[in-house]
C-alpha cells in the first residue's frame, strides 16, 4: 500500500473514533450501530474484530450483539476481501473436465482454503455455482473476467499476471509517493 | 407519427367517457373523412389526462394544444380552423397546467405512456433530481406551505382519509386511518419512517421514484410529521441504492438550507428533520417491526403485534411508517384534493399505482396507472404484447409474496381487493409476465429460493418450513419427485401461511400455493412423467439432434463430456448416458438441429 | 383492579381481567396452551409458534403468549386445524434436530420429548437436511451443542435480560442462525460467568453441565485412593426433586447416606466450610470497618460473580472479600488439616464436592485455590449428576435410612444451612459479626430483611451504637444495579452479599430440571428449596458459626485465628483483572440483547 493510501485510512479511522464520540451523547446512541460498522466496513473493506471490539467498548454495546448484527446483514464482511475475487466454478460440466484438479492448484499456488484471503491481500478464493461457460470447462472467473480450459500451468500463469500486474502498480505509486504529491 | 401532419390524442379514461368522449372523436372522425384529411391525421387514445373536470379533452400535435369541455358540435370548427386553416379555436383551449399532465405533455402519446398516469412519477425524467429550484419550479413545497399556514393536523388527516389512499408497499392499509391512529397517541416523542428497503428481485419502483425526484417523499414526510404530531422523520434505504441515498442527502441538505427542513420550517412553529439509516442487506427489514429493530441497531427480527407501531414502535414510541410511493403520493392529495385523486380508481382503491414491468413483454420498464386498469391493458395495452409470437402463460404480481394469475384472469381490473381474490396480491408492483418457455414449477423455486436465503429465521414455520418446501421444489426440478409431494407442499405451504410471525413468511408459499392451483398439471408432469413442457429444468430435459443435422461437427466440439459421436456431414447423436444437459451444443448449432424434449 | 372482562375460549364464556395476554388468561382458567420459547421471567419472543390459537377476525393464527385479551374475544385454542399446524410446527423442529434420545442427556426430562409425545408425531412427513454443528467442550462448566438447538431464544434472554452478562447472541440468520458467543469463540475464551442458568431454561440438551460422572465412577472404583465428599446445603434442598419428590424437603441424611453407598470413605459437609468462612469473613469485615479498610465489603462464594466481577468489575477487587468460598475452603482444609489429622498422604485423597452450581467446576479449576500445589476439589459434580450417579448404581435415595456426616469436617451450625439462599450469607456473618464486635448475644438472629426473592435487599443493624448498612442482590443484573449504586455512593453501604444465580445458590446452574408440571426458575419452587434450609437452621441447636465446636477445634489445632498467616495462606485468595472479550452495558438499559 502506497504512503498516501494508508494515511487516507488513518484519517478515515480518526474522523470515525470522533463521530463515535459524538455518538454516545445523543439520545439511543445504539441507533447508529450500522451506520458505524458501514463507516469501518469503508475504511477496511471488512470488519477486524479490533474495530467490533473497540465499538463495543466505546458505545458500550455488548460484543456478542454486535457479532450477532454484523453476522445478520449479508452487506457485512467479516473476513478481508482481496483485490481480485477468484471464482472457480463447481458446476458439472466443469467437474467433469477437472475442476477439482484446478481448485487444489489454486489452493496450492495461494496458500489458502476457499473463502480466505491470501495475507498479501491479493486474492480471494471462492466456490461458484454454474457460470454457464460449460463449452471452455473448467473455468474460473476473476473479478468479472473468464477464463477456460485450464490446466495447472495455465491456472499459475492467470495468478501470476495478476501478481505482475499488482507489482508493477505498487512500484508506480512508490515512485510517486517518493516524487511528492502534488 | 411519422409521416402525419397532425396527431390528435383523445383521453379515453373514465370521465370523459362519461361526458360523450366516445361521440366527440365519432364527430371528428366523420368531419376529418369529409374533409378528406383523414390519411393525414393520426388518432390515438390516451390514458386519463388528469383534467377530469375539463373533459372531454383532445390535444393536438404538433404545437400540444390541449382543448376541453368539448362537445361532438364542436368537431367541426377545430378541423376547420385548427387543422385546415392553421389557427387553435380560442375559446375551446385550456390554458391550465395539470401536476402530472407534464410527464405526458413531454412523453406522452406513444404505446408505453400514453395510457399512463403519473402522479408519484410526475417528476420523473423531467427535473433534475439534485435541483432543489427544479423541483419548486414544478409546485414542490406548495402542499406544504398550504398544510403550515392553511390546515390543522387534523385537517390534514381528514384530507388524507377522504382521499382513499392506501398504503403502497403491499399491505394497502388506509393511510389516513394510519395518520389518525398515530397522531391520537399522547406521547410527545414520535417517530415518521419511510420505508425504502425495497427488496423484492426485479423490482425498482421505490428506486427510481428516489432517483428522480428525493423532494417529493421529503415533502410528504414533513406533511406527515405535521399530521401525526413527529418531529423526527427517517429514512429507512437499502445500502444497495448508493445512487438513491446520495440524491435524498443532497436534498435533504438543500431543503434544511432554505429553511423547508429543521426547526421552524418556513417560518412556522413546526420543526421537522429527517435522518437517513442505511439498511444492510436484509429483505426482511421491510417489515415494519424489523425495520424499526434495525434502526435501533438491532438484528432486524419482527416481533409479535399488538403492539402495533402506532402505538409503539421505534424506541416504543407512537411511530408512522409508510412506504416511498405512499409518501410521493401525498403534495398531490394535498394540492389536487381528496375529491380530485378518489375520482381516480376503483371503489376500494384510489389513485394510481406504480408497477414495474418486466418479463416476456415488449416494452418493459418502470409504469403508474390508474386502479382499475385491466391486467391485459397493462401487458398488452402498453407492454405491447408477447414478443416472438409466444403464447401469454402467467403475470406473476407481488414478488415473491405474489401469486402467478393465468389467462383467465387477464381482464381482472387491478385493485388490492380483485388481485388477493384472483389468487395474488397488489404487492409493492413487480408485475413479470411469463409465456408458455416458463416453467411455473422452477419459477416457484426461484421465489421460495429468495424467501428461505432472506428469513430472518426467528420463528419455526418460515426458518424450518419454507427449508423443507424448498427441498421438495429442488427434488421435483431435478427429477427426483414423489407422489404426495404436491399434496405436502400444499400442507406446509397453508400452515406457514397461518402460522408465520410475519409478513414474510406468512406470504412465502403465495407463489407456490398460486402456481398449484392454477398449474396443477405442470407439478404433475414433473413428478409423475418426469417431463417439463417449458423445457426449462434441464434434468428433465433430453438433447435430441433432429434429421435436418448437416454433420459439420460443431456440437461434438464443444461437448464437455464427448457425448457427441458422429462422422463429418452425417447426423449427430448424443449419448444421454454420458449427456450432462449443459446445453452447449443446443447453443453451438446454427441449424436448430438440436431439440429439447 | 379493573373491571372485568368478558371472553369466550372454545365456546365458553369465561370472565377474566383485562391487560393480560392470551395464554396467561387461560392458564389461569386451567386451559393449558402448549409453548416452546415462552417463559414468564423473560421478554416475549413468540418465536416458537408453538402457541398459536385462533382468534375470531383474525386472518392468521396468532401467538398467545403475546396477544392481549380485550371484550368479547372469541379464542379456540385446540381445533383440528390448529392441533394439525401445532404437530407440523413441532415435526419441523424435530426434522433439524438429532435423532438420539436414547443417548441424549435429557432422555425422559425434555421440553421438546414432552412437546412431541403431546401433540402425537407418528410419522415424519418433511425430513430433510439437517443442520450439523461442532459441540463446543471448551469450558470447565458449561458445554454448548447446537445441534439439539431449537432456537428458542431462552438463552439469550436469560444471559442478557435477568444474568446481564450478555455472551450469548443468535448469530447468522434464516437456516443458519446459530447461538454462539462474540466472534463464535468457544466458551472458556468468552465472557460466559459459568452461572449455568442457560442451562435451567434450555428446553434440550443444547447447553448441559460438564459431566465429569464417568471419571468419578472410576475413580471411584481406585482402590488406592482415599474418598472424600462434601456437598453443599442447596443440593440437599433440591436433590430430591430429581427422585420425583416434591420440592422443599430436605434431604440431607438420605444424601449422605447415599454417599457413603457409592463408594465414598468420608462424607463431609460443605456447611461446615461455611462456618469456617463466616469466622474468617465476618473477622475480615470488623478488621475492615474498625481500621478504615476498603468498604463496602463484597462477599466472594460466588463463582459465577468472581467471574463476572473479574471481568467487569475490576476496579471493585479492594472491595471484595479475599475469602475463598466455602467449597474452596473445605478443599483446602480436606488436603492439609484432615490429611495430617488421619495420617493420610493428601496426594492420594480424592476431593470432591457435589454442588448446586456449575460455575464451581470453573472454580475449582482456578490456579489460585491450589493447596501445596494440588487442587483443593478434584472432581465437581452438580445436582443433577450426583442424581444420576445414585441411581446408576442402584440406591434408592428416597428409602434409603438417613445417616451423619463425618468428622471432623461434617458438623455445620444452622448459620451454615442458610448459605444456600440469597441472604443466608448476610444472616449468617451478622449473627458472628455482631457477637464477635460487641460481645454480646443477638437475641433477633433471623434477619427478616435480608430474606426473600426481592432482587435487591437493604437492611441495618446497630453495632454497639454505630450503624451497619447491609446491602443483598441475586441475579447477576441485580448484582450489577446495586454495584452502580456503590460506584456512585461509596458510603451507603458497609457490607454487601452477592450471588450470581436468581434465588441464591438454590437457583443454580446444578440443579434438577423442572420436571412435569413446573417451569425452570419458577419462584414457588426457589421459595420451597429456600424453607426447606431456613427449617433446617431452626432445627439445629447450634445456629452460629462461632458455636460450631469443630470450627473451634480446627482454629484451636491448625489455623490458630480467623486472618492469621496460615488462615490467609489457605483459606484466602487474591484475583485479578481479566480482559473481557465482551462488554456489558455500564448504564441500566431499557434493551436486553437481541430479545425484546
Amino acid at each position: 500500500m502506497t504512503q498516501t493510501a494508508v494515511q487516507v485510512k488513518e484519517d478515515k479511522l480518526q474522523s470515525l473514533r470522533e463521530y463515535m464520540q459524538t455518538v454516545k451523547d445523543r439520545p439511543y446512541p445504539e441507533s447508529y450501530l450500522i451506520e458505524i460498522l458501514h463507516k469501518v466496513q469503508n475504511i477496511f473493506g471488512y470488519l477486524p474484530r479490533e474495530m467490533m471490539d473497540e465499538v463495543a467498548h466505546t458505545l458500550e454495546i455488548p460484543t456478542a450483539h454486535i457479532w450477532g448484527v454484523a453476522t445478520f446483514y449479508h452487506h457485512f464482511n467479516r473476513e478481508p476481501i482481496g483485490k481480485h475475487v477468484v471464482s472457480i466454478c463447481m458446476g458439472t460440466a466443469c467437474y467433469v473436465k477437472g475442476a477439482s484438479a484446478v481448485l487444489e492448484t489454486l489452493k496450492k499456488e495461494l496458500g489458502i482454503e476457499v473463502g480466505k484471503t491470501t495475507p498479501d491481500g491479493l486474492f480471494t478464493l471462492r466456490e461458484a455455482r454454474c457460470l454457464g461457460a460449460c463449452g471452455i470447462a473448467p473455468v474460473i472467473m476473476v473479478d468479472e473476467k473468464i477464463y477456460g480450459q485450464l490446466d495447472t500451468k495455465k491456472t499459475i500463469d492467470i495468478i501470476n499476471q495478476y501478481r505482475k500486474a499488482a507489482a508493477v502498480e505498487q512500484t508506480a505509486a512508490g515512485a510517486e509517493s517518493r516524487r511528492g504529491k502534488p | 407519427m411519422a409521416n402525419k401532419r397532425f396527431t390528435l390524442t383523445c383521453c379515453d379514461g373514465s370521465s370523459c367517457l362519461r361526458n360523450q368522449a366516445r361521440q366527440v372523436r365519432q364527430a371528428l372522425e366523420e368531419e376529418l373523412e369529409r374533409q378528406q384529411l383523414r390519411q393525414d391525421v393520426e388518432i390515438h387514445l390516451s390514458g386519463c389526462v388528469g383534467m377530469c373536470s375539463k373533459g372531454p379533452i383532445l390535444i393536438v400535435n404538433p404545437g400540444y394544444i390541449m382543448y376541453g369541455n368539448l362537445r361532438p358540435e364542436d368537431a367541426v370548427e377545430i378541423v376547420q380552423k385548427h387543422l385546415v386553416e392553421g389557427e387553435p379555436v380560442s375559446r375551446l383551449v385550456i390554458s391550465e397546467d395539470h401536476l402530472f399532465n407534464r410527464f405526458y405533455r413531454i412523453f406522452g402519446d406513444s404505446e408505453f405512456f400514453g395510457r399512463q398516469m403519473r402522479i408519484a412519477l410526475r417528476n420523473c425524467g423531467i427535473v433534475d433530481p439534485e435541483k432543489l429550484d427544479d423541483y419548486l419550479a414544478m409546485r414542490g413545497y406548495e402542499a406544504l406551505a398550504r398544510v403550515l399556514t392553511e390546515m390543522t393536523p387534523q385537517q390534514v388527516i381528514e384530507e388524507v382519509k377522504k382521499s382513499g389512499l392506501r398504503g403502497r408497499g403491499g399491505a394497502g392499509f388506509p393511510t389516513g386511518l394510519k395518520w389518525e391512529y398515530t397522531a391520537r397517541q399522547p406521547e410527545s416523542e414520535k417517530y415518521v419512517i419511510c420505508n425504502a428497503d425495497e427488496g423484492d428481485p426485479g423490482a425498482f419502483m421505490d428506486r427510481s421514484a428516489i432517483e428522480g425526484d428525493p423532494h417529493t417523499i421529503l415533502e410528504g414526510m414533513i406533511i406527515g410529521g405535521y399530521a401525526v404530531g413527529s418531529h423526527q422523520g427517517i429514512i429507512y434505504i437499502r445500502a444497495e441504492y448508493p445512487l438513491a441515498v446520495k440524491r435524498l442527502q443532497k436534498a435533504i441538505e438543500d431543503a434544511r438550507r432554505e429553511g423547508l427542513l429543521g426547526e421552524r420550517i418556513l417560518g412556522s412553529d413546526f420543526s421537522f428533520d429527517i435522518r437517513i439509516c442505511l439498511g444492510a442487506g436484509a429483505f426482511v427489514c421491510g417489515e415494519e417491526t424489523a425495520m424499526i429493530h434495525s434502526i435501533e441497531g438491532y438484528r432486524g427480527m419482527p416481533r409479535p403485534r399488538p403492539p402495533y407501531p402506532s402505538v409503539s414502535g421505534l424506541f416504543g414510541k407512537p411511530t408512522l411508517i409508510n412506504n416511498v410511493e405512499t409518501w410521493a403520493n401525498i403534495p398531490v392529495v394535498i394540492i389536487e384534493g381528496a375529491k380530485w385523486f378518489s375520482s381516480i380508481g376503483t371503489a376500494t382503491s384510489k389513485g394510481t399505482k406504480v408497477f414495474a414491468l418486466a418479463g416476456k413483454v415488449h416494452n418493459t420498464g418502470l409504469i403508474e396507472v390508474p386502479m382499475g386498469t385491466t391486467l391485459r391493458d397493462i401487458i398488452f395495452g402498453i407492454g405491447g404484447g408477447i414478443p416472438n409470437g409466444k403464447k401469454f402463460k402467467a403475470v406473476q404480481t407481488g414478488g415473491p409474496s405474489g401469486g402467478c394469475l393465468p389467462e383467465q384472469y387477464l381482464d381482472t381490473q387491478i385493485d388490492y381487493e380483485s388481485l388477493t381474490k384472483a389468487g395474488s396480491i397488489m404487492g409493492s408492483g413487480g408485475m413479470i409476465v411469463i409465456d408458455e418457455d416458463s416453467c411455473m414449477v422452477k419459477m416457484a423455486k426461484f421465489f421460495i429460493e429468495f424467501t428461505q436465503d432472506e428469513s430472518c429465521g426467528k420463528c419455526t414455520p418460515c426458518r424450518e418450513g419454507t427449508k423443507r418446501m424448498l427441498e421438495i421444489l429442488t427434488r421435483i426440478t431435478k427429477g427426483d419427485g414423489r407422489p404426495g409431494d404436491i399434496e405436502k407442499l400444499e400442507r406446509l405451504g397453508m400452515m406457514i401461511q397461518k402460522a408465520s410471525l410475519c409478513g414474510l413468511g406468512q406470504s412465502a408459499p403465495n407463489p407456490i400455493l398460486s402456481t398449484i392451483r392454477n398449474f396443477r398439471d405442470e407439478y404433475e408432469e414433473h413428478i409423475h412423467q418426469k417431463k417439463c413442457r417449458a423445457h426449462e429444468c434441464t434434468a428433465l430435459l433430453s438433447f435430441i439432434i433432429q434429421d435436418n443435422c448437416v454433420g459439420c461437427g460443431a456440437c461434438k466440439r464443444v461437448c464437455p463430456v464427448n457425448a457427441i459421436s458422429g462422422n463429418r456431414k452425417e447426423k449427430h447423436v448424443i449419448s444421454q448416458q454420458l449427456c450432462i444437459k449443459c446445453g452447449q451444443c443446443y447453443l453451438a448449432c446454427k441449424f436448430n438441429a438440436i431439440a429439447k424434449e | 383492579m379493573s373491571k372485568l372482562i368478558t371472553i369466550t375460549i372454545n365456546n365458553k364464556s369465561y370472565q377474566v381481567e383485562p391487560n393480560q395476554t392470551i395464554m396467561q388468561a387461560a392458564d389461569k382458567l386451567g386451559f393449558h396452551i402448549p409453548r416452546l420459547c415462552y417463559h414468564p421471567k423473560l421478554s416475549i419472543e413468540g418465536a416458537c409458534r408453538v402457541c398459536i390459537v385462533e382468534v375470531e377476525g383474525m386472518r392468521n393464527y396468532v401467538a398467545s403468549c403475546a396477544f392481549p385479551v380485550s371484550d368479547g374475544m372469541k379464542i379456540r385454542t385446540n381445533t383440528q386445524a390448529l392441533r394439525k399446524a401445532r404437530r407440523d410446527i413441532i415435526e419441523l423442529i424435530l426434522d433439524n434436530h438429532p435423532q438420539d434420545c436414547h443417548v441424549c442427556e435429557r432422555d425422559g426430562n425434555c421440553e421438546l420429548q414432552r412437546l412431541a409425545a403431546s401433540v402425537g408425531i407418528r410419522a415424519r412427513h418433511f425430513e430433510g437436511e439437517r443442520k450439523r454443528y461442532e459441540k463446543d467442550l471448551s469450558s470447565d462448566a458449561v458445554i454448548r451443542d447446537p445441534e439439539k438447538c431449537i432456537l428458542c431464544g431462552r438463552c439469550v434472554r436469560m444471559c442478557s435480560e435477568i444474568q446481564q452478562v450478555h455472551n450469548l447472541t443468535q448469530a447468522h440468520r434464516g437456516f443458519h442462525t446459530v447461538v454462539m458467543p462474540a466472534y463464535n469463540l468457544p466458551m472458556t475464551e468468552s465472557v460466559c460467568s459459568t452461572c449455568g442458568q442457560c442451562i435451567n431454561v434450555c428446553p434440550t440438551a443444547a447447553f448441559l453441565e460438564k459431566n465429569y460422572t464417568q471419571e468419578l465412577f472410576e475413580k471411584l472404583n481406585d482402590p488406592n485412593l482415599v474418598k472424600v465428599v462434601q456437598f453443599a446445603p442447596s443440593v440437599r434442598a433440591a436433590i430430591g426433586e430429581a427422585f420425583g419428590l416434591e420440592p422443599g424437603l430436605n434431604m440431607e441424611g438420605q444424601m449422605i447416606a447415599s454417599l457413603r453407598k457409592l463408594g465414598f470413605d468420608y462424607v463431609f459437609d460443605t456447611q461446615f466450610a461455611a462456618d469456617l468462612t463466616i469466622m474468617e469473613e465476618a473477622s475480615e469485615f470488623l478488621e475492615r470497618f474498625q481500621s478504615g479498610g476498603v468498604l463496602p465489603m463484597i462477599t466472594s462464594c460466588s463463582s459465577a460473580w468472581m467471574k463476572y466481577m473479574e471481568q467487569f468489575y475490576a476496579d471493585m477487587i479492594p472491595n471484595v472479600s479475599t475469602c475463598k468460598s466455602p467449597m474452596s475452603m473445605q478443599g483446602a482444609v480436606t488436603k492439609t488439616y484432615f490429611a495430617k489429622k488421619k495420617k493420610i498422604d493428601p496426594h492420594k485423597i480424592l476431593s470432591v464436592a457435589v454442588m448446586c452450581c456449575t460455575a464451581k467446576k470453573y472454580e475449582a479449576a482456578r490456579p489460585e485455590l491450589m493447596v501445596d500445589g494440588m487442587r483443593g476439589v478434584d472432581i465437581v459434580v452438580t445436582t443433577r449428576e450426583a442424581a444420576w450417579m445414585i441411581k446408576s448404581a442402584g440406591i434408592d435415595l428416597v428409602h434409603i435410612q438417613p445417616e451423619e456426616p463425618d468428622h471432623p469436617l461434617g458438623l455445620s451450625s444452622g448459620a451454615g444451612a442458610i448459605f444456600g439462599t440469597t441472604g443466608g450469607v448476610m444472616e449468617a456473618a451478622i449473627r458472628t459479626a455482631y457477637e464477635l464486635y460487641t460481645g454480646e448475644t443477638l437475641v433477633d438472629i433471623e434477619v427478616e430483611a435480608v430474606r426473600g426473592l426481592k432482587g435487591i435487599k437493604e437492611g441495618s443493624l446497630t453495632m454497639d451504637g454505630k450503624e451497619i448498612r447491609v446491602a443483598v442482590a441475586h441475579g447477576l443484573a441485580n448484582a450489577s444495579r446495586l454495584l452502580e449504586r456503590v460506584q456512585q455512593d461509596p458510603t451507603r453501604y458497609h457490607f454487601i452479599e452477592i450471588m450470581g444465580c436468581p434465588g441464591g445458590c438454590i437457583g443454580g446452574g446444578g440443579q434438577p430440571y423442572a420436571q412435569i408440571n413446573s417451569i425452570p426458575l419458577d419462584d414457588e419452587i426457589l421459595r420451597k428449596r429456600a424453607q426447606a434450609l431456613y427449617d433446617l437452621d431452626k432445627s439445629k441447636t447450634i445456629r452460629r458459626s462461632h458455636d460450631n465446636p469443630d470450627v473451634q477445634k480446627l482454629y484451636k489445632e491448625f489455623l490458630q485465628s480467623p486472618l492469621s498467616p496460615i488462615a490467609h495462606q489457605y483459606l484466602h485468595t487474591h484475583y485479578k483483572a481479566k480482559t473481557p472479550v465482551g462488554i456489558i452495558p455500564k448504564k441500566e438499559r431499557i434493551l436486553s440483547g437481541d430479545a425484546k
